[in-house]
């Protein structure tokens, strides 16, 4: 296509009327608010449902959620986490409805993608993807959380219950006929 | 404490006082350097809607200290393929005619007795055009030296475009000269003093030569678009256009080397605007509070400092603002208005200058 150009005019040919269009244009932006953030002082607000760092949680009584099932190692696609079950003769758990609480717990920050597969596979909801994204460390060793770490890092279970529809499903079962949830 | 400079001969008085104002004039010009790269980097970043560099020291003030630092630890890297002589020569080429030319700019009036000059030459103005022609050879050599592409039409691009400009510059200059009738700075500013003639006395114009005529003012936008190119600042930066040759004729330069070509930029950059400042706006004088006469006091003459610095600092700043305004020119577009627009307005404008002045006579 052929765009008709318009000749320019004796004053738009001095450049001055660009000039001044320039002019205004960047003096607006100068004035104008900034874009940049400065990070470390103030940060991003972190949005709901963010996947970042996968840490462990304490149930309300302050006990560890955590079963030792191993679903999440098995699940974790760059095998970033490895569980030591406590075995026969091991550490007894903390709370009286679980069997088994693992003895040692590590996350290899540098391995984990999160991909929030051990988030979604954890049936006592002891696992979740917070909203840490800055990990840092001054070696690989100190990238591998261990079971402290990680639970001091979770806190308490923010309330989320991912299997709460499960448990309304099942509520549902017991009376008859099953109402559509 | 100072009669032992008393007791010194003239001559030994002459060699101690040039030393004292070659170190000042040399300093400061590298201070200034240091910090026109800051406040480029600052200014660009504001109308960018960004921040620019703010975490060395306060405001970013010790910036330039990072950046030298980065500067000298980095490898000094030689290609093989280069031309070692002059490639070793161009950085040093682009830094000197910038430090040469200092010595003539006028930065003051007076301290002590003390004119404010490095070298009051009578042959200033001829003498700043020698060497500014001599700054096309760093560029140049530079582009050849690398003995690859980019560098090498970076070169030519520049040899183009700095010879075509260095001839609407100087002949913008001559109806100046025609009306001081003098080579010196010093005198040309000295012309400058007091206010307009044309304006009721209660409109207190200053009486610098960019005001003075119509003339007079052509004179400067054509110094001004020729002094753009001349220091090869956007929108006449093509031999270092990244976007074309991946940076230009400093492709194949690495540390220390690439900082002097920025250096060199930016000193001739200062260099442009000190010139600007003497020759149309009235170098160190302000027609306020008798500050258009030579200073007799110390804090006279250290105003006249600061005005003539102040001067200076507010072309860098329209120097930097241009950079980050327009586009760059394309070549013909380069060629046609050195070529067809500058030379032909300041040859006419010799022609006027010199008809008005006859008539005048």
């Amino acid at each position: 296509m052929i765009v008709p150009r318009k000749p320019l005019s004796l004053w738009e040919r001095l450049y001055l009327p660009a000039m001044i269009g320039g002019f205004k244009v960047t003096l607006r932006h100068f004035l104008s608010k900034k874009v940049t953030m400065q990070y470390p002082e103030e940060k991003w607000v972190v949005p709901e449902g963010y996947r970042g760092a996968p840490y462990l949680v304490r149930d309300q009584d302050g006990n560890t959620k955590c079963v030792s099932c191993q679903l999440c190692e098995f699940v974790c696609p760059p095998k970033a986490i490895t569980i030591t079950p406590p075995g026969p003769a091991g550490i007894p758990a903390d709370r009286p409805n679980a069997e088994k609480i693992p003895q040692e717990f590590e996350i290899n920050m540098l391995r984990c993608i999160f991909c929030g597969f051990c988030q979604e596979v954890c049936p006592e909801e002891a696992i979740f993807l917070m909203k840490d994204y800055s990990l840092t460390g001054a070696g690989r060793a100190e990238m591998i959380y261990n079971k402290e770490k990680l639970l001091a890092l979770g806190g308490t279970h923010a309330g989320i219950r991912k299997w709460k529809h499960k448990l309304e499903e099942a509520q549902a079962q017991e009376s008859f006929p099953v109402k559509p949830s | 404490m100072f009669d032992w400079i008393d007791s010194l001969s003239p001559s030994q008085q002459f060699v101690l006082f040039s030393a004292i104002k070659v170190a000042a004039a040399f300093s400061v010009l590298m201070f200034m350097v240091a910090y026109v790269v800051l406040l480029e980097r600052r200014l660009c970043a504001f109308i960018q809607d960004r921040r620019g560099p703010n975490r060395a020291g306060p405001f970013g003030l010790l910036q330039p200290a990072a950046d030298a630092v980065k500067a000298f630890l980095k490898e000094d890297f030689t290609p093989a393929h280069v031309r070692k002589v002059f490639y070793w020569l161009a950085p040093a080429i682009v830094m000197m005619p910038a430090l040469i030319n200092v010595a003539i700019i006028p930065f003051g009036s007076k301290i002590g007795g003390q004119s404010m000059v490095i070298a009051d030459l009578n042959v200033g103005i001829l003498y700043t055009f020698g060497f500014v022609s001599l700054g096309v050879y760093g560029i140049i050599l530079a582009g050849y030296a690398a003995n690859s592409k980019y560098p090498f039409l970076g070169g030519i691009r520049s040899t183009a475009q700095m010879i075509s400009y260095e001839i609407s510059m100087g002949l913008s200059v001559i109806p100046i000269l025609l009306l001081v009738g003098n080579l010196n700075l010093s005198e040309i500013i000295r012309y400058q003093s007091g206010t307009v003639g044309w304006l009721p006395a209660w409109l207190p114009l200053p009486n610098w030569l960019v005001f003075q005529s119509p003339m007079t003012f052509l004179a400067f936008a054509i110094f001004l678009g020729a002094a753009f190119a001349e220091t090869n600042r956007t929108p006449f930066d093509l031999p270092e256009a990244e976007q074309e040759l991946a940076g230009g004729y400093n492709v194949e330069y690495s540390s220390i080397k690439f900082a002097l070509f920025f250096m060199g930029e930016y000193a001739n950059m200062i260099l442009a605007s000190a010139m600007m400042v003497t020759l149309f706006f009235g170098g160190w004088t302000l027609p306020v509070f008798g500050l258009d006469q030579p200073a007799t006091t110390l804090p006279g003459g250290l105003a006249h400092i600061a005005i003539f610095l102040a001067k200076v600092f507010a072309f860098l700043v329209m120097f930097v603002w241009v950079r980050w305004m327009w586009p760059r020119f394309r070549y013909d577009q380069l060629m046609d208005l050195g070529w067809r627009r500058f030379i032909p307005l300041a040859l006419a404008n010799i022609v006027v200058t010199a008809l008005v002045l006859w008539l005048k006579a």
